[in-house]
């Protein structure tokens, strides 16, 4: 967005306030306010393409998730970020795009599927990606790598069989490391614990 | 004494010809996929069938989703490049390329010259091979089956041309953080320009078996035509939106890579059919030859990698056996990954199935907070419900064709 639209966009809305960004200019927006900014945006400035939906966990601050909107103009060609915080920690909730932009369907649908974020208003909101029983948000940051053990999608097959679906054997890698602290804690190394050279061998012999 | 009833059953051409009132209201279900020839892949489609006339389609994705995304927040930036080739794997270079540039906009690293030349024939050789895979498997999917052959053919030898320059055929994991990872070997741009030699001939081929073909025309022409608007509303990308008449192509409005640099054309369609996205993909393949020639033709000297990011892209293996400096700069950056400044950034290329993006935050250091891939067959096939219903069941065939989309990089 050129430096002009960016500031008669804030003049309009003065709710705006910009947020850091090491590429593309990027706009604070808060959630009550999203849906008559990106209809502003998409008619007066040209941004007809939503380009991407997703969300951030902040973990342990608060708010805890951001929303996270790309718009791409095919007449400027110019990026704009737009991240508006979710009200609510446990149950995030965002107001939907798919009014104004049908591709905001798939992606709140997956960001939902994954990040737990409920957008008020979307007409099918279920999960994507995930099978439609599964109970947890992968994406967010509690959830551990190797994932928690879950029943099977199928109940008849589960019955029959008892298999359900288990946590990943980390053994051998992936060799993970994590985005904070200094290297003493964080040198990669594989994170499961079954059997290290100061235990025994799980086969007996 | 058993008696007889008199009923009339009229052929089948009388019912038909009765008119729809009588047919309609029996609707079937059908499912096709996730494992079927139609779908390219993994994607399934659950249709309402009233006759073979199409009423509703509901795609299901995410039977190969895999949690790239998860995955990514717990690596480093360089351990993440194999996971790339995973997403469009029909062009695994230009995802490689489209990751490290990604990354390297948030460290504000320039790479040299020499380094962008080769990762531009990257992605222009991936979008080369992936095309022809696209109008190979089109034109099958429309009953034209000698195109793949010949496509095929093609493809084959640009594989042998990617093995010699990254050592694989598939899996490529090329680029790094700051650069590639090996320089071109010997003599492989001469064998690119005789491949671009060879090609041309093909799709001249191609060109007479599909572009002016009856069948192929009768199939394909008003068949699966999206709007301007819709395509927009959708967020549809790459040779698929602009079949549909609108001029956006990444290469030439948001350049990288210096491609503002090449002459070349963008096609751009008109009625956004089936029989258009075949045209683009077609004329693709020959304003990529276009740009190939051109990149070979000044191929700039210099070095593969940025020498100036000391804490980004790991040394040279003799200098790592050799100087004790070079020993400490590689173990940190195998250990603790890049150092990449704290930070929001997103950049997408223009890949041959549309803009591939990558949102990266990070908090510092060698591994990524957070990481969203924006797939381009997630949002291409994002129309499919409002798409295919009206349709015959036969014209899905065509229409899933002629999308062009790969499921890897849709369910990531």
């Amino acid at each position: 967005m050129s430096t002009s639209d960016l500031a008669l966009l804030q003049e309009r809305f003065e709710y705006l306030t910009e947020r850091a960004s090491a590429d593309h200019p990027a706009l604070n927006c808060p959630a009550d306010k999203l849906i008559e900014l990106c209809s502003a945006l998409r008619d007066d400035f040209g941004y007809d393409l939503l380009i991407d939906v997703t969300a951030i966990d902040w973990d342990a601050a608060s708010p805890r998730f951001t929303g996270i909107y790309h718009f791409l103009s095919t007449t400027k060609h110019e990026y704009l970020r737009v991240a508006s915080d979710c009200r609510g920690d446990i149950d995030p909730i965002l107001p939907s795009l798919t009014g104004l932009y049908a591709a905001a369907n798939w992606h709140e649908r997956e960001t939902y599927d994954l990040m737990g974020i409920r957008y008020e208003g979307h007409p099918d909101l279920t999960r994507i990606l995930m099978w439609d029983s599964y109970p947890y948000h992968p994406l967010r940051k509690d959830f551990p790598l190797a994932g928690i053990e879950t029943p099977l999608p199928a109940d008849d097959v589960a019955e029959v069989t008892g298999v359900s679906v288990k946590p990943a054997p980390m053994a051998g890698g992936p060799f993970v490391s994590s985005a904070d602290g200094p290297m003493s804690q964080t040198e990669p190394s594989a994170r499961d614990e079954s059997w290290s050279e100061k235990k025994e061998k799980p086969c007996g012999n | 004494m058993a008696t007889t009833k008199e009923i009339s059953i009229g052929d089948a051409g009388s019912r038909a010809s009765e008119g729809e009132g009588e047919l309609s209201g029996e609707t079937m279900m059908l499912n096709v996929g996730p494992s079927h020839p139609t779908t390219h892949g993994v994607l399934r489609l659950k249709m309402e069938l009233d006759g073979d006339i199409v009423k509703k389609c509901e795609p299901v994705l995410g039977y190969l989703h895999r949690g790239d995304e998860k995955i990514a927040e717990s690596m480093t930036y360089n351990q993440f490049v194999p996971y790339t080739d995973r997403l469009d794997y029909l062009a695994p270079l230009s995802n490689n390329v489209a990751y490290a540039m990604a990354v390297e906009k948030l460290a504000n690293l320039e790479v040299p010259e020499r380094c962008q030349a080769i990762r531009l024939l990257c992605c222009e050789l991936a979008r080369i091979s992936s095309h022809l895979l696209g109008v190979g498997v089109y034109g099958m999917d429309a009953g034209a089956w000698t195109v793949f052959m010949y496509t095929f053919t093609e493809r084959e030898k640009l594989y042998t041309l990617f093995e010699e320059l990254t050592g694989a055929r598939f899996t490529t994991c090329y680029t790094r953080i700051g650069g590639v990872a090996r320089d071109i070997p010997d003599g492989w741009l001469g064998r690119v320009l005789e491949f671009c030699k060879g090609v041309l001939p093909v799709l001249d081929k191609v060109d007479k078996l599909l572009t002016r073909n009856r069948i192929f025309m009768d199939r394909t022409v008003g068949i699966g035509a999206i709007s301007k608007e819709d395509a927009l509303a959708y967020g549809i990308t790459g040779p698929n939106l602009r079949a549909c008449g609108v001029d956006l192509d990444l290469r030439k409005d948001k350049p990288y890579l210096g491609y503002e640099n090449y002459d070349f054309d963008v096609p751009i369609g008109t009625n956004g059919d089936c029989y258009d996205r075949y045209l683009m993909r077609a004329e693709e393949i020959r304003q990529s030859v276009r740009i190939v020639r051109q990149c070979v033709e000044r191929f700039p000297e210099g070095s593969y990698y940025a020498e100036d990011a000391k804490k980004i892209f790991a040394p040279q293996k003799a200098k790592v056996l050799t100087s004790m400096e070079e020993l400490i700069q590689n173990f940190m950056i195998v250990t603790e990954g890049p150092q990449i400044p704290a930070g929001e950034v997103y950049f997408e290329a223009e890949n041959p199935k549309g803009a591939l993006g990558f949102f990266i935050v990070s908090k510092g250091g060698g591994v990524p907070y957070r990481m969203k891939i924006r797939g381009p067959s997630f949002c291409n096939l994002s129309i499919l419900d409002k798409l295919i219903p009206g349709h015959h069941l036969t014209d899905v065939t065509v229409i899933l064709g002629s999308l062009d989309f790969v499921m890897g990089e849709c369910d990531r």
